[in-house]
């Protein structure tokens, strides 16, 4: 088993939450996980194909993050990007369409499981190669900070933000946007998910310096790390550097630690894991941590959790009803969307 | 009209779309106080300002994916190669991102970008900085691959470029820039997927691009004067190529040689000549003939680097034993 590393406590405390905001979040940790356990299923079933990789365990890191935007801001995901782009608010509908193949799925069915994107919902994608989406995501910021100084637009005031990896840490994307985006202070919130694994290279066997949110210092920039396992830490972080980011102050790397409950993808015999290591972070689900944080601070009643998860379970039933009945893609319009007129 | 040198009619079609469209602008490695490293931005950080005539460290990928992640989001940016070799670097970028996202995305996303700067084989610059990635990056899909030849068609082909909603990769070529040519007053715009139709001839088609076409015209001169009459296309679109063009062409000629810059591995003549055979193959009375680089890394030696890319005498004489020979 790797050492593991002490979990951060947040040293100042969670900005309080409210119940309506608890339950949106709930809900939407809900939802991705939900939606990623009907997607093992239906990958089993043979109603997706290709590299599928699943996102549960990780629900505090794209829930903590993104509910803490608005909806104009940016989102940049990786292959692993369902949850992140139904927290973007991406329509399970579309996405599970996607990832079935048909015309009505948020890439049209030209995309698939590690390529969904939504325009409307400002998801810059879905990257399959490991941190090519980062300089994406660092380019939307230089266009916010582009309209707000060169176009003199005073409501260009977007974040965005860009999610990936421990592995895509040790690429040089990851070193050279954070070196540009601290220079022009750029308004982006960089999000590693420490996983601790790269399919199956641990982290502290790749990196020397295995903290990530260290390497912010080195760009003066900020560098924090949270428990990703803890949803309000991640969103109490995700809040500052947010704010930081929109009153052009800069960028933040952020690390979140968590943890996949799953292989790192469908097609994972993940057989370098240890149980040890999996029961450790099993015991920290961060959605039984929430739920348990709600009901304890009385914000919430069980009642209310089970009501939240069978809205979302029909939805996600909706959802897989959706994908199956929709059309498959048109084969006269294979080559559209190549070029635009 | 004005007597104009490329790089400066270069630098007029970026001016003049900057002052058209506030979203236009420009990145790359000493674009701005430098003022590009052939001088075709010179002066535009003076007027535009350090936003729109951006410096960026020496990081190809990863500007070139800011460019993209730009243009996604409503910019327009052109990104200087300082050496179009350099970006080599930014390969990834380049190929999933500029030229399949559009259609991975579902049509969810344009990407208005143009990636230009100097290509081909200068003097003595050695191997890496002599490259001709426009044959690299002619299977990637989703991408328009231009280059300009001439003062006037490079003004013309660049701002529509600019104005394309496509990523566009615009090659100049680093021994073109000190071209002089009269170029209009008023405002002009070139098709980005025609070829021109240099000298009109009937004996022979010589398809050519960017550097080559005057070491074409060159031999030209010389074969006039032995009473050849060969038709000369700049290809310009080296991605899609017009084919409208050459078969009009070779219908009338039946024989066409390919004069390019690219090693003749997977270069444009390759693709040209599998497509001409193709599509042509019974207007044919020759083979297509490929007068294109050696295939090795181009050397330093000039001796041996004028060994490397194609003559005008060679063209001379491919045209000769074609024609004369009827071969």
């Amino acid at each position: 088993m790797v050492q593991e590393r002490t979990l951060p406590v947040l040293q100042t405390s969670p900005a309080a939450i409210t119940r309506e905001e608890g339950l949106r979040v709930y809900e939407d940790m809900i939802l991705g996980r939900f939606f990623e356990d009907k997607c093992a299923e239906m990958y089993y079933r043979g109603k997706m194909f290709g590299f599928v990789h699943l996102y549960n365990g990780q629900e505090a890191v794209a829930s903590g993050v993104i509910k803490a935007m608005r909806s104009d801001d940016y989102v940049c995901s990786t292959y692993r990007d369902h949850v992140h782009a139904l927290s973007a608010g991406v329509p399970p509908n579309q996405v599970m369409a996607e990832l079935f193949g048909k015309a009505t799925g948020c890439s049209k069915g030209r995309g698939g499981s590690m390529h969904l994107f939504s325009a409307e919902h400002r998801l810059l994608g879905g990257f399959a190669f490991v941190a090519e989406g980062i300089p994406i995501a660092t380019g939307a910021a230089l266009q916010t900070k582009y309209r707000r100084e060169a176009l003199h637009d005073a409501s260009a005031d977007q974040v965005t933000a860009c999610f990936f990896g421990d592995g895509a840490s040790n690429n040089g994307q990851f070193f050279e946007c954070l070196n540009m985006a601290a220079l022009w202070k750029l308004p982006i919130l960089f999000v590693v998910e420490n996983n601790k694994w790269a399919i199956g290279m641990a982290h502290d066997r790749a990196t020397s310096d295995t903290e990530i949110y260290k390497k912010a210092k080195a760009f003066g920039m900020h560098g924090v790390e949270v428990d990703g396992m803890d949803v309000l830490a991640v969103r109490t972080v995700a809040q500052e550097a947010v704010a930081r980011a929109r009153a052009g102050e800069g960028p933040t790397l952020i690390e979140a630690l968590t943890y996949r409950f799953r292989g790192h993808s469908l097609a994972d015999p993940d057989e370098l894991r240890s149980k040890e290591e999996k029961d450790f972070w099993f015991s920290r689900d961060p959605i039984k941590k929430l739920a348990a944080y709600l009901i304890e601070q009385d914000l919430a009643k069980e009642k209310d959790l089970k009501a939240i998860e069978k809205k979302i379970q029909i939805a996600i039933d909706d959802a897989v009803t959706f994908a199956e009945s929709s059309p498959e893609p048109d084969p006269s319009e294979l080559h559209h969307y190549i070029f635009a007129d | 009209m004005a007597e104009v040198l490329m790089f400066n009619a270069l630098r007029a079609a970026i001016d003049e779309e900057m002052a058209r469209d506030e979203t236009v602008f420009v990145m790359g490695e000493d674009v701005g106080q430098y003022g590009g490293s052939y001088k075709v931005t010179k002066g535009l950080y003076e007027k535009y300002g350090e936003m729109r005539v951006l410096d960026t460290p020496i990081a190809e990928n990863s500007f070139t994916g800011m460019a993209i992640g730009a243009a996604m989001t409503g910019l327009r940016p052109i990104i200087e190669g300082m050496n179009m070799g350099f970006l080599l670097l930014a390969f990834n970028q380049i190929s999933n991102n500029a030229g399949m996202l559009r259609y991975t995305s579902g049509g969810n996303f344009k990407i208005p970008i143009v990636i230009r700067g100097p290509g081909g084989v200068g003097r003595q610059l050695g191997a890496e900085h002599s490259q001709r990635l426009e044959a690299y990056f002619q299977a990637v899909p989703g991408l328009k691959i231009v280059a300009c030849s001439t003062t006037y068609n490079a003004k013309g082909l660049l701002k529509a470029a600019i104005r394309d909603p496509n990523p566009v990769l615009f090659f100049e070529h680093v021994l073109l820039y000190n071209l002089k040519e009269d170029l209009p007053d008023q405002e002009y715009l070139l098709p980005l997927d025609k070829a021109e139709i240099v000298r009109p001839g009937k004996d022979v088609t010589i398809l050519t691009y960017s550097r080559m076409r005057h070491h074409v015209l060159q031999a030209v001169k010389t074969l006039e004067k032995s009473g050849f009459d060969p038709e000369v296309i700049d290809l310009i679109s080296l991605k899609p190529l017009d084919m409208e063009a050459i078969a009009a062409s070779v219908q009338k000629t039946h024989r066409v040689i390919i004069v390019e810059e690219c090693m003749k591995t997977g270069g444009i003549g390759a693709e040209l000549t599998a497509s001409i055979n193709d599509q042509l193959f019974d207007e044919l009375d020759a083979p297509v003939l490929r007068l294109s680089s050696q295939d090795i890394p181009t050397p330093y030696n000039g001796t041996l680097e004028n060994l490397t890319i194609v003559q005008p005498t060679q063209i001379v004489e491919a045209v000769q034993k074609m024609v004369a020979l009827r071969v």
